[in-house]
């Protein structure tokens, strides 16, 4: 994978390390964001293979594939856990935050590069504890976790006694460790480094969404890990905190849980608001509208997403007037979202826009996360929500929020610097036929899906009653377009560097002002030797 | 020439807002096709069957108005933006990057809204919420991977009930995956109190029909309510992932008539003596009679 990169074999005398000093001892901000985001593809790759074969055996009512049905639990627990913390985190925050980051704040490395390079090699540790637990015993006899990527307890205490969900804790440990490295990192890099003149309210708004996303992994994850070794505890030390025969509560790891659960999603997303926000700017040719509002609706959304975590636990059997608070709350984050999306629209109106294919992608992303964000609000309100919580209308609402939201602003500052990161450029024609299949893939898959929840279908069931099967096979259909859009994905990759279409140091040309297009393609080694000075 | 714009982004808006809305009552007719079940290729929710699942219908189809015009709006404003601002049409970008007025207006409108759905939302969740005095109880306790249901006003008896198995299912012509070879039994027009507990993991005891979900915890006693006025079967599934037959502990209750109640009772615990039938109906259960 590494000789794909392309400086990989150049001889320039720029300080480069030989190829096992520069990729194992790595240090290099560039080079360790690379890392992340071919890290991030291979787990894209082991996640959607499991939530491929899940949806080949929802194409039709009865079972296919998976004659041992915890095995289909095993699936979803891990595509859920696997995507979230090994594809879409060390992508956006990892790969797209430690490329672009020091290069927008105009800093020549992170604050921390040894503490950098054991981020990223703690992920690897986690994800092969992680694929591990699928060939050892979890429930009984049967192999792999199959308790959901929430993992609640007893479920996960005594439903499980097998060593595999043991794996998956000391995976998540190292997986969540490596994440709190990576904030602290980016807060000490953040505020300190930034370039001469480059004041907080002149940072560019990617480095503010990651700034606000590290913070709240500072803040949440540590309550992640203590729930995990809560969990551990109860599992291997005869400790009883979520077991009620000791006087425990189940419950309470669902509080602790959400607590670090909603503010996930906020990691999740924040960064690709950053992403678009540039993007959007960059193809409309003007600045960005109203940057202070944007910089800190990001800030609001991080702090008011903390308090809303119970909206996951309508039907845990809540204090009523608890309810009404959780819905308040949420629906408050309606606010700085709905100044977001305005603001993006503002960006463009009164723009000359060009369609290139990251705007493509920014498009869809806003167009589908306002549709994700609707659903939001209408499982925000408890009343509602007691038809729709764990039904395929989550699903559907998480998805349209993640596996396209957070996943479009992926491709989308995939390829806005792709030719910045490889410095080659992509085929246009294969670039569209790839955002076409998934757009339209992704949507078939789940748009259905609100229909199967709004009927009542459960999640997490590897069979249905044939009341449920148009939609499902409609959503089957859907995920196999969007294997095709895979397909072209990874043929527009190949092409790309076995052509490799020099780019140019600014190819967007004017819209793009941040400071990583006034470097080369790829930037030197060691950038910003003199620091520049932002007026 | 502007003016034939913003009629074209308007029309576009309305066009997703009438398509949308015009699938939601496609769907709607589909639904009520039949009561307490699922329907294949239906858009919506299922029939309501209680009062609180009434009301949970009204407020949905609100909200799905108010939402399907957010979507709409946003729609329509790209596709104008789009059109207006390409860059054949608008070669030259204007460089604006503020307006008050539009940023208090984009921040007071979503204030509006929700303050709006806050207003609608609150009343039917104390509704649904806040359990009314009751005529009787069953306790119902999830099992990896069954049901058992208790009727303590009815001489403590309990059964368990499990999923009917595919053979009979077809033999009887019932839903596969939706019928339980047991179902729990109740009166109609009488309002049940239903307890809820787990012997082992979570489990949750749904009845979208009845807008009825509630965690069925080890350890910990839940409590919801439902009251049904039309006679029937009506079907749910277990919805919090409790393990390897997650997907095969179905959940079926028969509301039925009163005295078809009492007879059900009397084959379930020939012990217990229904007080005197005076056809009125909520006399009938134990607990208006001073049981419970
Ligand atoms: C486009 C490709 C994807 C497909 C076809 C897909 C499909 C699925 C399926 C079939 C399920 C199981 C539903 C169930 O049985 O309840 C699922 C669950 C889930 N997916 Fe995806 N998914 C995709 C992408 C993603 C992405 C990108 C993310 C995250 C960032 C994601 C996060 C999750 C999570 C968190 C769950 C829940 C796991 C659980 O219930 O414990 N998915 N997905
Ligand atoms: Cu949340
Ligand atoms: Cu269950």
């Amino acid at each position: 994978m590494a000789s794909l990169y392309p400086a990989a074999d150049g001889h320039h005398d720029d300080g480069k390390p030989a190829f096992f000093r520069r990729w194992f001892y790595s240090t290099n901000h560039k080079d360790i964001g690379t890392m992340y985001l071919w890290f991030g593809m291979l787990s894209g790759l082991i996640g959607g293979g499991l939530s491929f074969m899940m949806r080949l055996e929802l194409g039709e009512p009865g079972i296919q594939f998976f004659t041992n049905y915890h095995t289909y639990n095993v699936f979803v627990s891990m595509h859920g856990l696997i995507m979230i913390f090994f594809m879409v985190m060390p992508a956006l925050i990892g790969g797209f935050g430690n490329w672009f980051v020091p290069l927008m704040i105009g800093a020549p490395d992170m604050a921390f590069p040894r503490m950098n390079n054991l981020s990223f090699w703690l992920l690897p540790v986690a994800l092969v504890l992680l694929m591990t637990s699928f060939f050892v015993p979890g429930a009984g006899a049967d192999n792999g976790f199959g308790g959901g990527w929430v993992m609640y307890p007893p479920l996960s205490t005594t439903g499980h006694s097998g060593p595999a969900f043991d794996l998956i804790i000391m995976g998540l440990l190292a997986a969540g460790f490596s994440s709190i490295f990576g904030a602290i990192n980016f807060i000490t890099t953040i505020l300190n480094m930034r370039a001469p003149g480059m004041t907080m309210h002149k940072m560019p708004l990617f480095a503010w969404s990651v700034l606000v996303t590290a913070f709240l992994l500072l803040l949440a994850l540590p309550v992640l890990a203590a729930a995990l070794f809560m969990l551990f505890f109860d599992r291997n030390a005869g400790t009883g905190f979520f077991n009620p025969a000791m006087g425990g509560d189940p419950e309470m790891f669902q509080h602790l849980f959400w607590f670090f659960g909603h503010p996930e999603v906020y990691i999740m997303i924040l960064p690709a608001f950053g992403i678009i926000s540039h993007v959007v700017s960059t193809f409309s040719r003007k600045p960005i509208f109203g940057y202070l509002g944007m910089a800190y609706a990001m800030v609001s959304i991080g702090v008011v997403g903390f308090v809303v975590w119970a909206h996951h636990m309508y039907t845990v059997g809540m204090d009523v007037d608890l309810k009404l608070y959780f819905m308040v709350a949420t629906l408050v984050i309606a606010v700085p979202t709905g100044i977001k999306i305005f603001s993006w629209l503002a960006t463009m109106w009164g723009g000359s826009i060009t369609f290139a294919i990251p705007m493509l992608w920014a498009i869809a992303f806003i167009f589908l996360f306002v549709i994700g964000g609707v659903t939001g609000v209408v499982l925000a309100m408890p009343a509602v929500d007691v038809v729709l919580h764990d039904t395929y209308y989550v699903v559907a609402h998480f998805h349209y929020v993640l596996s396209m939201g957070a996943v479009f602003g992926i491709f989308c500052g995939f390829y806005y610097w792709f030719g910045k990161i490889f410095g080659v450029m992509y085929n246009k024609v294969l670039a569209h036929i790839h955002f076409w299949l998934f757009f339209i893939g992704v949507n078939l898959i789940f748009f259905p899906q609100h229909f199967l929840g709004l009927n009542g279908m459960p999640r997490r069931y590897v069979d249905y009653p044939v009341e449920f099967t148009f939609f499902n096979q409609l959503s089957t259909f859907g995920a196999l377009v969007t294997l095709a859009g895979t397909a072209a994905f990874f043929i527009m990759l190949i092409e790309a560097f076995i052509i490799r279409r020099p780019a140019e140091d600014n190819y967007w040309g004017e819209g793009a002002t941040t400071l990583e297009w006034t470097l080369p393609s790829p930037p030197p080694y060691h950038q910003f030797n003199t620091l520049p000075r932002i007026k | 020439m502007r003016a034939s714009f913003i009629f074209k982004g308007l029309a576009l808006s309305a066009l997703t807002a009438t398509a949308l809305f015009g699938a939601s009552h496609f769907g709607l007719d589909s639904a009520l096709a039949e009561a307490g079940k699922p329907t294949d290729g239906a858009l919506y929710l299922q029939e309501a069957a209680t009062p609180t699942a009434t009301e949970l219908r009204w407020l949905h189809d609100v909200v799905m108005i108010i939402i399907t015009a957010i979507v709409a709006l946003v729609t329509g404003l790209m596709a104008f933006i789009f059109i207006r601002f390409n860059k054949k049409a608008n070669p030259v970008p204007s460089r604006t990057s503020h307006n008050t007025l539009l940023e208090v207006v984009w921040t007071a409108a979503p204030v509006a809204i929700v303050l709006t759905l806050i207003a609608i939302a609150t009343q039917p969740l104390y509704n649904q919420d806040v359990i009314p005095e009751t005529e009787m109880t069953v306790k119902v306790v999830g099992n990896q991977w069954n049901w058992t249901y208790v009727y303590p006003d009815h001489g403590d008896f309990d059964f368990t009930s499990s999923l009917l198995p595919e053979e009979d299912a077809k033999a009887q012509g019932r839903p596969y995956l939706l019928a339980a070879d047991e179902a729990m039994v109740v009166p109609a027009k009488t309002k049940i109190r239903v307890l809820v507990t787990a012997s082992d993991v979570l489990h949750s005891f749904a009845m979208p029909s009845f807008a009825v979900k509630i965690d069925a915890v080890p350890g910990r006693i839940n409590e919801t309510w439902f009251v049904v006025d039309e006679p029937g079967t009506y079907y749910g599934q277990c919805s919090e992932i409790c393990g390897r037959e997650h997907a095969f502990m179905p959940i079926e209750i028969k509301v039925v008539p009163q005295n078809e109640f009492v007879a059900w009772v009397q084959t379930r615990n020939p012990e217990y003596a229904a007080a005197p039938a005076t056809q009125q109906d909520a006399s009938l259960t134990p607990a208006a009679t001073g049981g419970n």
